[in-house]
């Protein structure tokens, strides 16, 4: 069941440029278990959507099946929502924005639902280079199925029933990376700092931006051995520097210091910035940020952050060259070729 | 030895291997018979190969217009010696043998019961072309110059097809012409031309046109403005989508930038072929994939989706011979049960069966306008002998007045004015609700698809009540699905008979054509040609009221006999199954004589132990 929220509101909760106070992007109670990673990520999505003031109605939200697919209905409540079938949110995703290339796409996923019955349309999905973001809950298991193993579990890492994973697992921001995207993030759901201007950032990519986002499962994985519990993500995690997003909207008044920060221009205007934390992390290398996300893998370590980023990318629409008006707002007028062109046809069939 | 002759009424099977040119000079062959006004119906039967196989080009030629496959061959060409032998046994007695007459015959292969006309066609391209390529490549023109002689094709005509198919590479005009009089030239110094049998120009096609079931559909979808297109190859039909790139790139180009007024994605494979399907019907735009058989099993699960989620999709099924592989590159009508309950739980789809080009086109611009106005799936099944063979149709026309038939889709106008939107609402007592299009309102419309349980206000729930009753309504739905799709075609005897025969798609002519046979003979029966799923009233009445009904399909299975089981209740014991599933289209003399054995009575001779209709 998921429940309707009271709709109260506090009086003078702050709203953002376009009115809309946090609640207005608020959805359905969760039913997920108390504690789970994924409700956290829920709100940092409607946090983000709330700062970048974007109107909930320009949104859609689509995802597979699985306790992650869920969550679409816990937030953005006045935005459409399609929950798919299983591994399958990249096709239905691919198709709604070739329909209305003006809309924002969220695409949630878990990491069954990607890793492992959905990796051919996740793959496919990158390279086709949709505009959306494609965000993984990944908790290193089949949360909805009671806790098995999936594809992204570490080799080693126990299962609750305290089962050795014996299987090699699959790094989908690497494959990502590898793969072609130009968005390429990984973050914990228990970090907000880092989360919120990473979705930000990717809303604002203009093509396929992948945020994989450690995200536990309290029921099912959350047991000392798993690699994807709170106690050690909390204490393996590296990350490229602090990212910071400011949407084209803001004056950019904050300076950073000389050297200290490395910035990005997106397509819409606004600004990704990635503060140094002493390490000299390169966003624009392919092939550094594929031996970072390894390197850190073999050391045990968790590398979060923004890892690979390019804003000059051309998405579907533009490489498919479609119309700007979007293809679901034509009409007959459009569409309809009309009888003289028909005889034309027919003409040339004789 | 007698020699057959007919005029306009003959089979003509041209024994080729492929990969070799041969398909454009056969083309033309077929072209000219049609201009010179003679109905034609010409049937590639190709293998699942890209090179050097055995392939054949059957044409019927019949001024009487019978257009299914006649079975029997009257002349065979025969540049293919690998398949010489199973050629030179179809030849029906007193027909004729045309073979390339370069290498002697060898003696196993002649036959005192048929003629014999030997053409030297190796040797004269060898005496008039150096360069292989050409060789190989005229040799083809070089026969139908020939049989332009043998069967008096008028020469005009063929050189006119030369003309507009090579508009724009003249070059190439005067060498192909040259190679039909090399043909005719031959002939017409060796033989008695014409032979007995031969064409004659009447006036037998009208305005008709000849045209691909394939593309027929395609010109349906750009008509009914469909925009998206999500595919993955597979024989038959990938040219659906083929001509649709085609005359979109033609027709859908925006005057103003430049830029396409449509999107077409090859999809990693049929599952993410239908998802972007329903994504995009999901999101207010019309949109549709083309699959055969295998293709429909991978979209299974999500046609389930689209019929409980209520998201309108379009399919084209072009179906060939299954199970599995089966005979991929053969035609069946054997995807019914697959279509029509694809996906698991208690589900069903709307399906549409054309039978000629123009309905292909008609029934194509139907089902975008059913599948949002039901927000549901609808299937178009057609099949390789409809889709990929050229087919004489009647033109296609659209009346510039039409409108696309958007179904209940609320804007945000209509959304102001609402209270709260309830998405599986039955506000109109049809089974139909309401739906909107993401983006619409901003604060008003918006809901949850799923594929779980929900109630009318779309929200998720396990209430067993809940569930039946939104069941329940989607059964309502298909009642009134019934009320939507084409009505079946009744064919009168035109006076009262107890007898029945019903069939759909490429069975059609066919049968046709044996009804023709059988009232010569005395037997006269009503037709019922179905044009859609779920069937109406009139199939109900058409069954209750003849004592024996013939169903006529090309699967092993009797599927449209079990649907009509299933879902008229009818009683099985009334419906005679004739049956064809050999990959080969079902003949005229196929059906005429299940028929003949079937009926009790003087009209046939009762054999000793009645054989099973389908035997
Ligand atoms: C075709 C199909 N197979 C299996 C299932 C059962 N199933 C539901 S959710 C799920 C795994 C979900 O795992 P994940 O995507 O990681 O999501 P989580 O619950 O962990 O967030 C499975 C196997 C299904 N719904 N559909
Ligand atoms: S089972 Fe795990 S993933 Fe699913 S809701 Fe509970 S904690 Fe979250
Ligand atoms: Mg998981």
């Amino acid at each position: 069941m998921s429940y309707i929220k009271p709709s109260f509101r506090h009086p003078e909760a702050p709203t953002n440029n376009i009115g809309y106070t946090e609640a207005d992007y608020e959805g359905a109670l969760s039913t997920l278990c108390a504690g789970c990673g994924h409700d956290s990520i829920s709100s940092a999505i409607i946090q983000a959507c709330f700062e970048m003031s974007i109107e909930p109605h320009t949104v859609a939200k689509i995802s597979g099946i699985g306790c992650s697919s869920k969550t679409p209905t816990y937030f953005l409540g006045n935005s459409h929502g399609f929950n798919s079938v299983h591994g399958r949110m990249p096709s239905v995703a691919t198709g709604a924005n070739l329909a209305n290339r003006h809309l924002t796409y969220i695409g949630v996923s878990g990491d069954g639902d990607t890793a492992s019955i959905g990796m051919g349309q996740f793959s496919h999905v990158v390279r086709r280079n949709l505009n959306m973001l494609y965000i993984v809950e990944n908790n290193g298991c089949y949360g909805l199925t009671k806790g098995q193993d999936s594809a992204t579990a570490d080799v080693g890492s126990h299962s609750k029933k305290g089962a050795v994973n014996q299987y090699q697992s699959i790094d989908l921001c690497a494959l990502a990376i590898q793969l072609g995207a130009d968005f390429v993030a990984r973050s914990f759901s228990g970090d907000k700092a880092q989360l919120v201007p990473l979705i930000k950032a990717a809303m604002s990519h203009q093509g396929f931006a992948f945020i994989d986002v450690l995200s536990p499962c309290v029921t099912f994985n959350n047991n000392v051995g798993s690699t994807k519990s709170y106690e050690f993500v909390r204490e393996h995690i590296q990350a490229t520097g602090t990212v910071d997003f400011v949407p084209m909207q803001e004056e950019i008044t904050v300076s950073y210091e000389e050297g200290a920060s490395q910035e990005v221009c997106l397509h819409d205007g606004s600004v990704v910035r990635l503060r140094k934390n002493g390490k000299d992390y390169n966003l624009r290398d392919r092939a550094a940020a594929l031996a970072a996300a390894t390197d850190h893998a073999h050391s045990g370590e968790i590398l979060t952050g923004l890892l690979y980023m390019d804003p000059d990318t051309e998405d579907l629409h533009t490489l498919l060259d479609t119309s700007e008006c979007a293809l679901n707002k034509m009409t007959e007028a459009e569409l309809c070729p009309g009888n003289q062109a028909l005889q034309k046809i027919n003409d040339s069939l004789r | 030895m007698k020699s057959n002759s007919a005029v306009n009424e003959f089979v003509i099977k041209f024994a080729n291997v492929n990969g070799t040119g041969s398909a454009s000079a056969n083309n033309m062959f077929a072209k000219a018979i049609f201009r010179m006004g003679i109905p034609v119906s010409p049937k590639n039967i190709f293998p699942s190969n890209i090179q050097g196989l055995p392939t054949w080009y059957e044409v019927r030629v019949s001024e009487k217009g019978y257009l299914g496959r006649r079975g029997g061959v009257d002349i065979v060409l025969s540049v293919n010696p690998q398949s010489m032998q199973e050629d030179v046994a179809d030849v029906l007695p007193g027909g004729y043998f045309v073979y390339d007459s370069t290498k002697p015959l060898d003696l196993r292969l002649v036959r005192d019961d048929i003629n014999y006309i030997g053409l030297p066609l190796t040797r004269i391209c060898a005496t008039e072309y150096s360069d292989p390529r050409q060789r190989l490549l005229f040799k083809n023109v070089i026969y139908v110059g020939a049989l332009a002689a043998l069967l008096d094709i008028e020469f005009d005509v063929l050189t006119d097809i030369v003309r507009s198919q090579f508009k724009g590479k003249d070059k190439l005009i005067a060498p192909n012409i040259h190679a039909l009089e090399l043909g005719h030239l031959y002939a017409t110094q060796n033989f008695d031309c014409p032979l007995g049998i031969r064409v004659k120009r009447v006036d037998k096609v009208g305005d008709s046109i000849l045209i691909d079931g394939n593309a027929a559909c395609a010109l349906g979808a750009v008509y009914a403005g469909a925009t998206v297109a999500a595919w993955y190859p597979i024989t038959p039909s990938t040219s659906v989508v083929d001509a649709y790139e085609k005359y979109a790139k033609r027709l859908r180009i925006d005057p103003g930038t430049g830029k396409t007024n449509f999107a077409i994605v090859q999809a990693e494979d049929e599952l993410s072929a239908i998802g972007m399907v329903i994504g995009a019907c999901w999101n207010g735009a019309r949109a549709f994939t083309a699959t055969s058989g295998p293709g429909v099993s991978l979209m299974s699960e999500f046609l389930g989706l689209a019929y409980f989620a209520e998201v309108p999709t379009v399919l084209f099924d072009i179906q060939r011979t299954g199970p599995s592989t089966g005979m991929p590159t053969r035609t069946q009508q054997s995807d019914l049960f697959a279509a029509a309950y694809a996906s698991h739980g208690d589900t069903k789809h709307v399906l549409l069966f054309p039978s000629n080009p123009r309905e292909c086109f008609d029934l194509a611009a139907e089902a975008f306008d059913l599948a949002e106005q039901l927000q549901t799936p609808v299937i178009v099944m057609s099949d390789l002998d409809l889709g990929m063979n050229d087919n004489l149709s009647a033109p296609l026309s659209w009346n510039d007045q039409r409108e696309y038939k958007r179904g209940k889709v609320l804007d945000a106008e209509q959304l102001e004015a609402s209270e709260r939107f309830g998405r599986y609402r039955d506000i109109d007592g049809d089974g139909i609700c309401y739906r909107t299009i993401p983006g619409t309102h901003p604060s008003k419309g918006a809901f949850f698809t799923r594929g779980s349980s929900r109630d009318e206000w779309a929200i998720y729930t396990e209430d067993g009540k809940q569930y039946a009753r939104n069941m329940e309504r989607l059964l309502k739905k298909w009642e009134t699905a019934k009320k939507l799709v084409p009505a079946p075609v009744l064919r009168s005897a035109g006076q009262p008979t107890p007898l029945g025969v019903i069939y759909f798609g490429t069975s059609v002519d066919a049968t046709h054509e044996a009804l023709d046979y059988l009232s010569n003979e005395g037997i006269e029966l009503d037709g019922l040609q179905i044009l859609a799923f779920p069937f109406n009233d009139d199939v109900v009445d058409f069954i209750e009221n003849h004592d024996r009904v013939y169903v006529i399909e090309q699967n092993r299975d009797a599927q449209l006999r079990s649907l009509l089981m299933i879902e008229c209740d009818a009683d099985p014991k009334k419906l005679v199954k004739v049956l064809e599933y050999d990959g080969m289209p079902i003949t005229a003399s196929k059906i005429r004589s299940a028929i003949k054995q079937d009926l009790p009575g003087p009209a046939s001779v009762t054999p000793l132990r009645r054989k099973a209709a389908d035997s």
